[in-house]
């Protein structure tokens, strides 16, 4: 495809199933190595931790300054210099794109997991992910005609080049705090949560490692897992949709020599079994992801780029998820006391949420449609 | 028939692609700036029975799609 020969096997078949191969195995060993369950990656929801530890949040069981988030968007932008892509753009829809970021964080927090996390879920057994994943594609063709009809967010234009290295800068900020950990004050963040998912992680150089190669790794093939399945949709391309299945099936295998596979329904874990809101929640998120052009891993990589479209996107993201858990319209996992299965799922402020985060899409993809 | 799809964001220049190769325009012609575009028109082209050359000047991509014989 391009002229540098690397290039050309990443933009290959081969190159995007084995990438896509690596990624699940990577994210299968990451839970290995004390990731929480079924969440060896997932971008919403340690971006939710993120959120959670800068104390945007007080949620206490999930602070922890990701490291993998920090690796996505600094792998990626080590990989733009190299291949000498990084490029700083700016200037398409800016506010939108925070909008939707919002609105995919609190859709994809009342599943409890972004796509990547809805397919690993899926390669631990839990079946719930099905629902999840029928959700996320039906919104994702909603999401397609709207493209269809001539929706876009507009031209982006280059930008002052060290404007692109804000978000990586800003990663760059994180990674000293979660090493350094300091405490703004006796009450004052960096909150780290003791109990619950937050607790719960790979050790620090193992996890920045994982993401630093997933970030870059990533960045070559152009990894996306809204894209693979509106690809398919739109223009019936399989391409990315190659590395989505490898992922899937590498984690699913990885997991099963790992003794982390556990078929089942109820009380999954950090999951619920709500079968409406874990539909409707990825609707939302795959609308949102559609219209502001990536699933949120896809937005990190973009952002190493250079890309601060995409960055906004993720600081939208981050803001949304503060908002889930100061509102508390983030779902409620399944939970087994005494014995006896506490069915989880959304309060009524999330059900709310959702329904205006989707309204919010739709009237965002009638209305900014324009001829090019 | 000239795309501009240079500063639009991915999957729009696919979709303009698309819509001239449905109308069957002949000598497309498609301007993109990110490797990323081109890839992917190129891609789509291939797909649907065309050549492609490319053509790189100033950070821009011209694609130009011919029909296979």
């Amino acid at each position: 495809m391009s002229v540098n020969p690397l290039s050309r096997f990443f933009a290959s078949k081969k190159g995007m199933i084995l990438i896509g191969a690596v990624i699940g195995v990577l994210a299968a060993f990451l839970q290995k190595l004390g990731n929480p369950p079924n969440m060896g990656v997932c971008v919403a929801c340690f971006e939710r931790d993120i959120a959670g530890a800068l104390g945007l949040h007080r949620a206490s069981v999930v602070q922890y300054i990701r490291p993998e988030i920090i690796g996505f968007v600094l792998g990626s932008l080590v990989a733009a210099f190299i291949f000498k892509e990084f490029k700083s753009r700016t200037g398409s829809a800016p506010l939108v794109r925070f909008i939707l970021g919002m609105f995919a964080m609190i859709g994809a927090l009342a599943f409890l997991g972004c796509p990547w996390r809805a397919f690993l879920r899926l390669a631990g057994g839990d079946l719930n992910a099905i629902i999840g994943i029928a959700g996320l594609v039906s919104g994702i063709a909603v999401g397609d005609q709207f493209l269809k009809y001539g929706y876009n967010l507009g031209r982006s234009r280059n930008s002052y080049y060290s404007s692109g290295l804000i978000m990586p800068a800003i990663m760059a900020g994180l990674l000293l705090l979660l090493i350094f950990a300091p405490k703004f004050g006796v009450n004052g963040a960096i909150f780290l949560s003791e109990k619950g998912p937050g607790s719960m992680h790979a050790p620090l150089i193992i996890s920045l490692s994982a993401g630093l190669i997933i970030g870059f790794i990533a960045q070559r093939v152009r990894f996306c897992t809204m894209g693979s399945i509106r690809d398919v949709m739109l223009v019936r391309d399989f391409h990315l949709m190659r590395g989505v299945i490898a992922l899937f099936l590498s984690a699913f295998l990885t997991n099963l020599m790992l003794g982390q596979v556990n078929f089942g329904i109820a009380a999954q874990p950090i999951a619920h079994s709500d079968y409406l809101w874990n539909f409707l929640g990825m609707v939302l998120a795959g609308l949102a992801f559609v219209l502001s052009g990536g699933c949120p891993g896809r937005q990190l990589i973009l952002s190493g780029e250079g890309d601060t479209d995409a960055a906004v996107f993720v600081l939208g993201m981050i803001a949304g998820a503060a908002f889930a858990h100061n509102f508390g319209l983030a779902a409620k996992p399944d939970a087994v006391i005494d014995g006896v299965l506490k069915v989880g799922g959304v309060s009524g402020y999330g059900m709310t949420a959702v329904i205006i985060g989707i309204l919010a899409c739709l009237i965002i993809g009638f209305t900014m449609r324009e001829k090019i | 028939m000239k795309i501009d799809a240079c500063g639009l964001s991915c999957p729009q220049p696919v979709v303009l692609t698309l819509n001239a190769i449905k109308e069957n325009k002949r000598n497309v012609e498609v301007f993109v700036d990110t490797n990323i575009a081109c890839e992917n028109v190129q891609r789509l082209a291939e797909s649907k029975g065309y050549d492609t050359k490319i053509d790189i000047a100033e950070g821009k991509f011209k694609i130009v799609l011919t029909k296979q014989k």
